[in-house]
């Protein structure tokens, strides 16, 4: 048997959250599920320390204690068939249909590759972020922040707080740019607001532009970084590399669904309507899905999508909102693209494809996803191409090729054993 | 430019690039003569990319076996290349009840009449050579030196060492057969012999020889070191292979080098997109419960399609095409063609040089469609 709700919205970051209490407060009999064990997402991830931001607990109460509301945690769509989505946890599958459908998939780490960063110590930096909030001890280690963009002021915030000391964040936008993008701030006057604390909490800790982590050094573990910069070629110790160039929309349901993409430089993003409707009727998408814009889009597009998904009227108020929440994304997509330097800092044994340990030698032949795939395994692995075929696309080589059924690792009794006359393969 | 200046010349023209293709391109350009091949997508891209890669003697028909034979030999000569990650995990095949494990010594006997090497493996044995076994089997029948390979990795290759003996690559389309060669989309002509190994696609060029897409499903796993030891079938999956169902599964599951576990087989006529039909993953995968419960726990990474191009017979289309003394064809080998490709392109090549074959090539005319 499947399981019939009005709204059900895949994942429980602020778009999701936001959609699910505009579809409450409208009656609907909402499901809602994530990958991960605590709602909140990745901006809101529960800190194992320190909770959940003010705002999201108090929504994240409201929408799980709320009676009409089903919360799946620790549960992930495997397929998409007509209007049902099959699901599986640790323990069991089952199906679900709905009316409307809210995509709040968020995004993934755009992780490209250089000399070295494969090594033990280095991650991405929302990923260094959502290991601190886990609990992983950083207390004493030698921290370095590298990328481009805001977030790696709230990486370098969330990695203090937790007792690293932070050597240095590099930001690879000039210092110019970066300048010119201060004095824009006015226009948001909540993101000034939240860029002048973070410099407060981040006092001490030195913020160089410019700069480039080039190379990541270290036996079996880091232990040296090589950055460029305007004060020319450092090297220098440190225990923790985090790099953060950006996001990735995560529209591999959407695409299995069917709904229509656009491109944000050479990455898809869900195309959707002034209602976040796609292209595809009474399915719905709202947050970093439909490009990336932060939270405050997240929030507001989530809500849009609540609303319009329980056939609820929409305020013109709040659509200008997110109109404004856009362009602030746009401006910081203008000010932080990333300097094409960083697309060449791979070597012909850099590591692409981390899950089948393809370098970048053995791909200097191909100019397609597909035939390279077949001739290197590159993008076969269990992530499916979502990191290489993402640093591919990026890098300018060729575009990521289709993801194939079902869009995670899935137990086969999920795959098998599915019949109508049993909905549950729960494992034996 | 001149209608003259766009014609190249060669003694041979293959169309398509798959494992038959490639196969002929080797052995063409290893018999010294001037090859062309035309492919205009990736190498080993169509059935050969989506294929098990299952190297094994088929005992059903005498010409199906007298040709997977006949390859299987000729593929000895390249189990040290790496890239074609040749595994020789012999074949198991397994009885689910008395009468297919009485029918056994029958195929032992057919084997052994072409010189295929097979044993009868009875239920004890049958455990302590796949302990995941469902317990309620009979036995079975081992063929120790059959192999799994990597399709795609020996399309790669068969041309590589084609090209490197002077084979040339076209990256391009054949829009038609002409009297002297074919016609490329770029309006390029080149001339010469045609040899068609385009599977499938095979009505395009030659609509006289028929050709159906049979459609089939894999699954494949993460990695399961030493889950699963050899390739394992059921006896039944000739009736599945050989019927003429609309639809039907067997159970039939390869180890691959990685540690990870192919799954496979279905068949089915009539869908013509590449789609995964999720009811037929869970009948066959439910056939494969039957036999490795074990499996029940692992997870599946990926799940893809492809068409088996099935001959009026099942049989290929392995020499001359009738009334077109120019074109030649290689294609339609149903879900054997990994196995066979490298006899059949020996078979097609040696009698276009009037040479005598390894094997009786009668089965295999194309003319008996025509007559």
């Amino acid at each position: 048997m499947t399981e019939h709700y009005d709204v059900v919205i895949v994942g429980a970051g602020p778009a999701g959250l936001a959609a699910a209490e505009a579809a409450l407060a409208h009656g609907a009999r909402v499901a809602w599920l994530d990958a991960q064990a605590t709602a909140g997402g990745q901006v809101w991830r529960r800190d194992v320390e320190h909770g959940w931001p003010p705002r999201a607990q108090r929504v994240i109460e409201y929408v799980t204690q709320h009676a009409n509301a089903t919360w799946m945690p620790q549960t992930q769509v495997v397929t998409a068939e007509a209007s049902e989505l099959l699901l599986q946890n640790e323990s069991r599958a089952w199906r679900i249909s709905y009316d409307a459908l809210v995509l709040a998939t968020g995004a993934r780490e755009l992780l490209l590759p250089f000399p070295g960063w494969t090594l033990p110590g280095v991650t991405g930096a929302g990923g260094l972020q959502a290991l601190a909030k886990q609990g992983w001890p950083l207390a004493g280690r030698r921290v370095v922040i590298a990328g481009s963009g805001p977030l790696l002021l709230a990486v370098a915030a969330t990695a203090k707080r937790h007792g690293a000391h932070v050597l240095g964040i590099y930001e690879q936008a000039s210092a110019a740019t970066v300048h010119n993008f201060a004095q824009k701030l006015w226009r948001w006057p909540g993101k000034a607001l939240q860029a002048v604390s973070l410099r407060a909490r981040l006092a001490g800790i030195p913020y160089r532009c410019g700069s480039i982590v080039t190379r990541a050094l270290g036996d079996s573990t880091l232990q040296l970084i090589e950055v460029d910069g305007p004060r020319g070629v450092e090297r220098f110790e440190c225990d923790q590399l985090a790099v953060g160039y950006g996001l990735v929309p995560n529209v591999e349901l959407a695409h299995a669904l069917g709904c229509a993409m656009k491109y944000e430089g050479a990455h898809p993003c869900i195309e959707v309507d002034a209602m976040q409707c796609t292209s595809v009727p009474h399915i719905y998408a709202a947050g970093e899905v439909c490009g990336i814009g932060g939270h405050d889009c997240a929030w507001l597009e989530g809500r849009i999508a609540g609303l319009a998904a329980t056939n609820a009227s929409i305020g013109a108020s709040l659509l200008r909102k997110q109109h404004h929440a856009r362009t602030f994304a746009a401006a910081l997509r203008e000010y932080f693209a990333l300097d094409p330097y960083i697309h060449d800092l791979s070597e012909p044994d850099t590591l692409i494809c981390r899950c089948e340990d393809v370098p970048l030698r053995a791909l200097e032949d191909y100019d397609d996803a597909r035939n390279a795939k077949l001739a290197t395994r590159c993008g076969m692995g269990a992530c499916q191409g979502r990191v290489c075929g993402t640093a591919l696309a990026e890098l300018g080589r060729f575009p990521r090729s289709g993801l194939r059924p079902p869009l995670f690792p899935t137990r086969l009794a999920t795959l098998g054993e599915l019949h109508s006359s049993c909905s549950q393969g729960s494992i034996p | 430019m001149g209608y003259r200046q766009r014609v190249k010349s060669y003694d041979l023209i293959i169309v398509g690039a798959g494992i038959v293709g490639t196969a002929c391109a080797d052995y063409a350009s290893q018999e010294g003569l001037r090859v062309a091949i035309v492919e205009p997508g990736p190498i080993g891209g169509g059935a050969t990319a989506a294929a098990m890669g299952h190297l094994v003697a088929m005992d059903d028909d005498p010409a199906e076996l007298a040709l997977s034979h006949y390859s299987l030999n000729l593929w000895e000569s390249f189990t040290g290349v790496e890239q074609i990650e040749y595994s020789r995990c012999g074949t198991l095949w397994v009885a689910s009840n008395e009468a297919e494990f009485a029918r056994i010594p029958e195929k032992l006997a057919r084997l052994a009449a072409t010189g295929v090497q097979a044993e009868l493996i009875d239920r004890e044995q049958l455990y302590r050579l796949e302990p995941h076994l469902a317990p309620d089997l009979c036995g079975g029948m081992r063929v120790s030196r059959e192999a799994v390979v990597y399709p795609p990795g020996m399309a790669h290759h068969l041309l590589n060492r084609a090209r490197a003996r002077g084979a040339e690559l076209h990256t391009n389309r054949v829009i038609a057969i002409t009297h002297h060669g074919v016609q490329l989309a770029d309006q390029t002509h080149l001339a010469g012999t045609v040899l068609v190994a385009t599977g499938c696609a095979l009505p395009e060029l030659l609509p006289q020889l028929p050709i159906r897409g049979r459609k089939g499903h894999l699954v494949i796993t993460d990695r399961y070191p030493g889950v699963v030891h050899h390739q394992l079938l059921e006896l039944g999956y000739a009736d599945s292979a050989h019927g003429h169902d609309d639809s039907s599964v067997a159970f039939n599951v390869q180890p691959r080098p990685t540690g990870q576990i192919l799954i496979g087989s279905s068949r089915e006529y009539g869908s013509d997109t590449p789609d995964v039909s999720m009811p037929m993953v869970r009948r066959m995968l439910e056939r494969t419960f039957r036999f490795l419960p074990r499996l029940r726990q692992l997870d599946a990474l990926r799940i893809w399609t492809g068409f088996r191009p099935v001959s009026v017979d099942g049989l290929p289309y392995l020499g001359n095409v009738p009334g077109q003394s120019n074109v030649w064809v290689a294609a339609g080998h149903e879900g054997l063609g990994i196995t066979t490709s490298l006899g059949s392109a020996r078979l097609v090549i040696d009698q276009w040089l009037g040479r005598a074959t390894a094997i009786d090539a009668r089965p295999y005319d194309p003319a008996r469609v025509a007559a």
